[in-house]
């Protein structure tokens, strides 16, 4: 049985009452787990409450920083600042070059765009070609066709659909999430399954834009997130005797060694940095 | 559905109403809707078209956000072939 994700759930925070609403109509809907944009400075006695809710009806949540920098230097700013905190990091792609940075950089998770200005959609062939090789994905807030109406609507299907077209010609993935801020404009996965094949998104696909494609991501950052995690496939694991074990390699390292790695991680990430930014 | 009451033509309307938007005319002419039953009290309507025509049919309900000018939401419980399957699988 598929697990259902809905990555943007957008409650006022302030206003519990609507929160606990949403996140229970969120389990009712089938969603077996949601993402709540967060701001940096909230308190962290907030977040407990909002994973209390969520553990009360049996969702589990996800933090999400949602990003809408002005330039590509304030863009690297708020990544290097916040992207270990957060589980999932989406930007809001206001200029061409912020989506460009956005797209090439890996610790972007997920490229957004305004649904109103459609000018501001930058998500073209060179984006799609660069998203695809920092494996950041396309994310379509399925509220704006709810409440949009007329030629607006009829715009956004259009530009939906070129951008389905470019994302699977480019191999990158989807995720649909809906974007709500209030409980009547939710619907449950299978809904917008259906709404996605008005932009000629075939139903299986869909379902894994709601499904497979959300759940990759988040699996792969809470991975990242761990402090035993190395690199990809390589992670420590403490044995009983308290020994520390690469186990890619099979190797036993000493508490010595475990400096060691620390030192080699960071080069190698320092590494990294230069060659993103050189 | 809404929190208000609403009537067998209030909820027929709204379908049929936002089938018309979002496939126009031709698209409804596909259809063949019929409101089979409906339970204002206990928020619900059993609604048949054609097979063919079930995706169109999904995503208008699911594309409804107000009905006689007030919020509302329409989600769909099941889909069946017949209607002793549906009152079975819906528990009705």
């Amino acid at each position: 049985m598929r697990k259902f994700v809905d990555p943007h759930l957008r409650p006022s925070i302030a206003n519990s009452n609507q929160v606990e609403k949403m996140i229970n109509k969120s389990s009712e809907l089938g969603y077996r787990l949601i993402g709540i944009p967060i701001q940096p400075n909230l308190m962290r006695d907030t977040i407990h409450e909002l994973q209390r809710i969520c553990s009360d009806a049996k969702i589990d949540i996800v933090t999400r920083l949602d990003l809408a920098p002005n330039t590509p230097h304030e863009l690297l700013l708020d990544l290097r600042r916040f992207r270990r905190r957060f589980e999932i990091v989406s930007v809001t792609c206001n200029s061409k070059s912020v989506a460009r940075q956005a797209a090439k950089d890996r610790r972007v998770d997920l490229l957004s765009f305004s649904a109103t200005h459609l000018r501001k959609r930058f998500f073209d062939y060179a984006e799609a070609e660069l998203a695809s090789k920092a494996l950041s994905s396309l994310e379509i807030n399925m509220t704006p066709l709810l409440s949009l109406k007329g030629f607006s609507r009829i715009r956004l299907l259009s530009r939906l659909r070129k951008e389905i077209a470019i994302a699977k010609k480019f191999g990158v993935p989807v995720i649909l999430s809906s974007g709500a801020k209030d409980p009547n404009l939710m619907r449950s996965p299978h809904d917008y399954a259906s709404l996605a094949a008005l932009f000629d998104m075939p139903q299986e696909s869909a379902l894994c834009a709601l499904s497979e494609n959300p759940l990759a991501i988040i699996e792969r950052n809470r991975e990242k997130l761990n402090s035993d995690y190395i690199a990809p496939g390589i992670r420590i694991i403490r044995s009983p005797r308290r020994e520390t074990v690469v186990s890619t390699h099979e190797k036993t390292l000493s508490p010595s060694d475990d400096c060691e790695r620390t030192t080699s991680q960071r080069k190698r990430r320092d590494t990294r940095h230069l060659e993103r930014h050189p | 559905m809404s929190e208000q009451l609403l009537n067998e033509k209030d909820v027929i309307h709204a379908i049929w109403s936002a089938i018309l938007k979002l496939f126009g005319e031709h698209g409804a002419s596909q259809v063949n809707l019929a409101l089979i039953e409906h339970d204002p009290q206990k928020s619900y309507a059993v609604v048949r078209c054609l097979h063919k025509a079930l995706e169109m049919v999904k995503a208008s309900i699911a594309s409804i956000t107000e009905i006689n000018g007030k919020p509302a939401a329409i989600h769909i419980v099941g889909v069946s072939g017949t209607l002793k399957a549906l009152r079975k699988k819906s528990a009705m």
